[in-house]
Parts: structure tokens; sequence; C-alpha cells
């Protein structure tokens, strides 16, 4: 009786709303997912080739950086808009637009990563007979590979906040139960929703950060590790992405540099610093 | 490529510039937007920024602030806003919402400018003598300017895009000619809107980029700096420090997190120097 009014009240915490839509939720919630997951895969699957050509040519790193800045500073809501002609309204479009804003961050991130890739360990490696391809499979993305998760990271968390936009062509995850919710007043779905966005991008974040680690064994053994790691858990909650590596310390804001193993995205900039909201 | 075609002649048309609902109108509702909430977020949190700076506390909240605002979607911060009380307010939960993401990068890049204030530059101002606010408003500050603005700039850009999902939540700006077009499935209204949206956005990050040039302190006192006086001298000579600085910061952070344990240190300033002249945040310090 009281959980059924808690409807008819239309209150902001409703478990009855809880029960009678958790199918509609799980729905919308495997839709951002699989919209979130899937364009940060895309925009990594371009962002390695480009950054790799613009490594061999650096000439290229003009236009790549230029335009991917030009792109990301391009709202979410108008670079929908000017997508949906092409794809129609259709996921594509949310795909396609947050890949694209992917790519700015994963370009830039990777390119700090190789960068920052010492020329001693280069010439060690080839000097033991590694061959280009070998070198870069074997040594230098490892080594690049802290900078990589950290605009992995940073993606990811921005792209599962804009899914919400998504909404505007009808596939926004999460973000369609917040339009719907908007036009029907329906404060329960709204707050359900906004709130699990949150925890799904809290999430992401946190078991990027595990893989990370996995991933970069050598970053935890040694000494200045653990250092390292306290400061990045004293970070922000549930480490947000991109805890500060030094507080007030290097890098400045648009460090992607993850808390505590993060590395190597120092010169990451500004524009990443922003978190992409619109 | 027709739907360009046909958006730019929806922009060549005037009848859609005129009246009440016309792009005109929301150009300038989104501008009043924009300017009220920058002009907000900068009283909000530049003084907050510049204090915990000077006084060296709250990092931990500067820096996180940021990493935490980007995991909140703004639409639904909007929604949520708009479904409270303050949501019969015109214009207010808007404000409120723009504010709110605003802040973080303008409290962020100031709290860390502050920081990054070549210590060596400070210390050297306290040893002349210098007091508490001598050093904050002639060291500290000019040497922070530089991510200030690019906190300014930061600020000025999300707070455009998020204005424009303002209109998805009812709001006013540009966003509105998208939403409308949406809904009367005109899709050259849709393009037309996403361009002057878009447009707006890249104009904003344009413009501030040389207002940044012009009234960098760094820059106009190492100009002036050729002949020496006491105040050109400390900021003259640290612009190179602070570029240093930053050399250093961003291997640094290598250094002593992460890649410190590989075979061999990092050495050189190369990948700060080669990946900041695109337009990372050193910029300021740089030119």
């Amino acid at each position: 009786m009281s959980a059924r009014s808690c409807l008819a009240a239309n209150e902001w915490i409703c478990g009855e709303y809880l029960r009678s839509r958790s199918q509609e939720l799980v729905d919308a919630t495997v839709q951002h997912v699989g919209i979130a997951l899937s364009s940060v895969a895309l925009g990594l699957l371009v962002a390695l080739p480009l950054a790799l050509l613009v490594r061999r040519w650096r000439g290229l790193a003009g236009p790549v950086l230029g335009l991917t800045t030009v792109l990301y500073t391009v709202p979410s809501l108008a670079l929908f808009a000017l997508l949906m002609p092409v794809f129609g309204l259709s996921a594509a479009v949310v795909v396609t637009g947050l890949a694209l804003y992917s790519l700015t961050i994963l370009v830039r991130n990777l390119l700090a990563g190789l960068d920052a890739v010492p020329a001693e360990t280069r010439e060690a490696a080839r000097g033991m007979g590694y061959g280009p391809l070998r070198l870069l499979l074997e040594v230098e993305l490892p080594l690049a590979l802290p900078a990589l998760m950290a605009g992995v990271r940073i993606a990811t968390v921005s792209s599962v906040s804009l899914t919400t936009v998504g909404a505007i062509v009808g596939h926004g995850g999460l973000g369609d139960l917040l339009y719907a919710g908007l036009d029907s007043y329906f404060k329960a779905q709204v707050l359900t929703a906004s709130v699990l966005c949150v925890v799904l991008a809290v999430t992401a974040d946190v078991l990027l950060l595990g893989v990370q680690r996995l991933l970069t064994p050598w970053t935890r053994t040694g000494k200045p590790a653990p250092a390292a790691r306290r400061r990045g858990r004293g970070g922000g909650p549930a480490g947000g992405p991109g805890g500060p590596g030094h507080p007030g310390g290097p890098g400045g804001p648009g460090t992607a540099a993850s808390g505590g193993t993060g590395a190597a995205a120092g010169p990451v900039p500004s524009v990443t610093s922003a978190a992409k909201a619109g | 490529m027709d739907f360009l075609v046909d958006a730019w002649n929806w922009l060549l048309t005037p009848a859609h510039w005129a009246g009440a609902g016309g792009a005109g109108r929301r150009l300038v509702e989104h501008l009043r937007l924009t300017g009220i909430s920058l002009a907000l977020a900068c009283a909000v949190a530049l003084p907050l920024a510049l204090w915990l700076g000077h006084r060296g506390r709250g990092g931990a909240l500067a820096v996180n602030l940021s990493n935490a605002g980007r995991a909140v979607p703004t639409f639904a911060v909007l929604v949520l806003f708009a479904l409270t009380p303050l949501g019969r307010l015109g214009d207010v939960p808007t404000i409120l919402a723009l504010v709110l993401f605003a802040v973080p990068p303008l409290l962020t890049n100031a709290y860390v400018g502050m920081r990054e204030a070549d210590r060596d530059a400070v210390e050297a101002a306290r040893g002349m003598g210098m007091s508490g606010g001598q050093v904050f408003l002639g060291v500290e500050l000019p040497l922070a300017f530089g991510l200030i603005m690019t906190g300014i700039r930061s600020a000025a850009v999300q707070i455009v895009a998020t204005a424009t999902l303002a209109a998805l939540a009812g709001g006013g700006g540009l966003g509105r000619i998208i939403t409308a077009g949406f809904n009367t499935y005109s899709t050259p209204q849709v393009v037309a809107g996403a361009l002057l949206v878009a447009g707006l956005a890249l104009a904003v990050e344009a413009l501030l980029a040389p207002v940044q040039w012009l009234l960098d302190p760094v820059r106009r006192s190492r100009g002036a700096g050729r002949r020496p006086g006491p105040s050109a001298k400390p900021a003259a000579g640290t612009a190179g420090g602070a570029f240093g600085n930053s050399g250093n910061s961003g291997n640094g952070s290598n250094g002593s997190n992460g890649i410190s344990n590989s075979p061999s240190r990092i050495s050189g300033a190369r990948g700060a120097g080669e990946t900041s002249t695109t337009r990372s945040e050193l910029d300021g310090d740089l030119r």
C-alpha cells in the first residue's frame, strides 16, 4: 500500500519503481554500456594507427591534433545532429560521435606515452636485434600503456556520461529514461537513471584501473610504487579518472595521469581537463 | 552532402532568424546564459582557487573536482534541476547547472597554476622581503595567469556546450533550434542549428586564445624585461623556469610513479617539449 503510493505521489526515491520497472532499467543500462564501450573501442581502433602515423610522419601531427581538437570542441548535441543525416536515427550516430571524442583523448595520450619512451631503451632493444614491429609491440606499447590507459579511463567515463545525450536520437540508454522522465515529470525515474549513470561511470573507471594494474605489473614493483599507490588511493572518491599524480605538482590539470600508477601523461593538452559535458 | 547545402540555405533564409523563436533570438539567449554563468562561475571559483593555491591547501579537492565532474552526466543534472521546485524559476536551473559544470576546470587550473608558480621565484620574492600579498600579486598571480586563462577558456567552451543541452531539458538557447528541428523532422534545421552551435563553441575558443596571449603578464614583462626593473626581473626569470618546471613535470610523472621502474629513466624534456607545442596547458609559459 505504502509502496504503491510512492509512485502515485511521484516521490524521488521509490522502491516500487525499481521493482516494477526493473526490466526497463536493465535494458536501458545494457544499451548504455553497449554504446559507451563500443564507442571507446572504436576510438581506440582508429587512434592506434593514427598515433603511429603521426609518429612516423611528424608533419601530420599538426593537422591530426588540430582536427581532433576542433572535433572535441563541438558540443555533443551538435555533433549528434551533424551525424544524424549520415546515419539516420540510429545508435550509430551516438557511437560514432562518442568515438570521435574518445579519439581525441586517446591519440594525444598515446603520442605522449610513446614519446616518453626513453631513447636509451629503444637503442638497447635495437641493439638486441629487435625489429621495428617487435620494438613497438614488446617495448614501446607496454611502456606507453599507463598513459594509454589513463586516456582510456577518461574516454570511458566521458562516454558513459555523454551517452545520455543520445536520447535526442532515441538511443541514449539511461538518457532515454531521463528524457521520458522529464516529459512525464517522473521523479523516481529521473533520479534512478541519474544515479545509475554515475554508478556506471565510477564502476567502469575502477575496473579499468584494475585492468591497468594487471597489465602493468612492473609499475608496482620497486620502491616508488607504494607511495604512488597510496597517493592515488587518497585521490578521489573511488579513484576518479585521473586522480592527482602529485597534488599541485606536475602535469597540470590536463594531465590524464591516473591516480597512482598514471604515468607519461603529463603533457596532455588542456582540452582533456574539461569534463566533456555537452 | 546535400544536407549541408540544405542547412546552408536554411541559415541564409532571413525568416529563420527573425521572431521570438528565431535563430537571432536564440543566439542572444545562448550568449546571455553563457555570459552570466561564466561570470558567476569565475566569481565563485577563482577567488577560492587563488586563495587555496596561495595557501597551498585543498589540493586534493581542487584536482579531484574535475574528475568527479566528468562522471556526472550534464544532461542528468539539467533534468534533475528542471524537476525540482527550481524548475519553475525560468533560467535559474539552467544557470545553476552551467555554473556547477564550469567551476571544476576553473578551480583546478587556477589552483594548479598557483602551485606550479616556480617555487624558486616565490622563495626569492620572500627573500627580497615581499609580503604575502606582494608575492601573491607580483609573482604567483602573473605566473599562474596562463593556466587561469586556460581554465576560463575550458569553462567557456564547457558552458557553451552545456547550454546547448539545456534545450533538451526545456531551456532556451541555440540548442532549441536543434530540438525543434528534431520534433518537426526538419533535417536542414537540425543541421543548421548544429552548425551554429559548433561555430559558436569554436569561435569562443578561438577568440579567447588571442585574449590570453595579449593579456599574459609574463609575456608582456618579458618584452619590457630588457631593461632590468624590480618587477620585470622575477617574472622574466621565471618564465624560463616555468618552462623548465613544466618540462620536468610531464616527464616527472613518469619518473615518480609509473615508468621509473622501467629499464632506464626518462631523459630530457623531449616528450613534454614536443607534445606541448600542440596546445597544452603550458602554452602560456611557452610563448
